[in-house]
């Protein structure tokens, strides 16, 4: 069992390296992108002994895998 | 004064900490391993500069998760003096000791120069030695010190007058230009609400001693050793 976790940035802060991957984008002749947002995948193994629920992992996103003074994350369990 | 500097896999600037505390105390600071869980009795906590546990997840990150950490919260709650440097500021805002975030430098640039601080506050056991208003010169070498918060923290910051120092020019004029990494309010460094917690991107242990270029860092570590002898 994994679960899956999307780290992103909070609407209203900006992303200097989405801005500098959207500039890059447009010189590479792609036109039509608009804003781009860098956020995190992380991918957790959950062994036997974890607890497989969504609040246990939002926990760890609060506590460590996200600062949520920034950062909003997406939590999905997957088999 | 009794002093102690964490030292983290990955510190850099413990021992420039260390020497810039000696410099103003007489004697050496004690230094303390991440790994330990129990503080010596001091007054005086540095958390210093360098890239702990290699900025992984988050700069400051996995640092703020130590065991020392839960010590230095403790300390810190309890009225302790706590100072933190560059990746120092960064430890102490993921351990939820001083509000807001350091962030990717707004230029995506690693910048390593001397820059001004404008005093903001000089009525802190830190600053006493400074005057309101003084600019000061002292180096920055980040990559992440584009400091935010939302803005009713940052409302709340600067009501109850916990701006340090902002970035300003030479003549001490706080200013767009002089804002090297994109901080809100031009913030270079900030206190908590009892003024006992001091975090900031820029060096004042480098600038202890003229050879080394100037002496502007050392009032700071003056200040301490006065208010708390």
């Amino acid at each position: 069992m994994k679960a899956k976790v999307h780290v992103t940035l909070k609407n209203g802060v900006l992303d200097p390296q989405g801005k500098a991957v959207e500039h890059a984008l447009g010189t590479l002749g792609f036109d039509g992108v608009g804003e781009v947002r860098i956020g995190k995948y992380i991918e957790l193994e959950l062994t036997d002994a974890a607890e497989k629920t969504k609040e246990n992992i939002e926990n760890m996103c609060k506590q460590l895998l996200a600062n949520t003074v920034i950062e909003n994350f997406d939590v999905e369990i997957v088999e | 004064m009794k002093a102690a500097v964490i030292v983290f896999p990955g510190s850099n600037c413990d021992r420039d900490m260390m020497v810039g505390i000696e410099h103003s105390l007489g004697r050496k600071p004690e230094m303390v391993w991440h790994k330990e869980t129990e503080l010596p009795d001091v007054d005086f906590i540095a958390v210093p500069g360098g890239f702990s546990y290699g900025d992984y997840l988050r700069c400051g990150a996995m640092s703020a998760h130590s065991p020392i950490m839960r010590e230095v919260v403790k300390k810190a709650n309890a009225g302790v003096r706590v100072l933190g440097v560059c990746n120092g500021f960064q430890i102490l805002t993921e351990a939820g000791l001083l509000p807001g975030v350091l962030m990717r430098n707004a230029k995506l640039k690693f910048i390593c120069k001397d820059v001004h601080l404008k005093v903001e506050n000089a009525s802190t056991d830190f600053t006493s030695k400074y005057s309101a208003g003084q600019a000061i010169r002292i180096p920055v070498a980040h990559h992440d010190g584009n400091y935010f918060a939302a803005d009713d923290v940052l409302k709340s910051i600067e009501d109850n007058n916990q701006v340090a120092f902002r970035y300003c020019d030479e003549a001490g004029n706080v200013s767009e230009e002089a804002n090297i990494n994109g901080s809100r309010n031009n913030i270079a460094g900030i206190l908590n609400e009892n003024k006992n917690v001091l975090g900031m991107m820029p060096h004042p242990e480098r600038l202890c001693d003229a050879q080394l270029g100037g002496t502007d860092g050392k009032p700071l570590f003056d200040a301490l050793v006065e208010a708390l002898s």
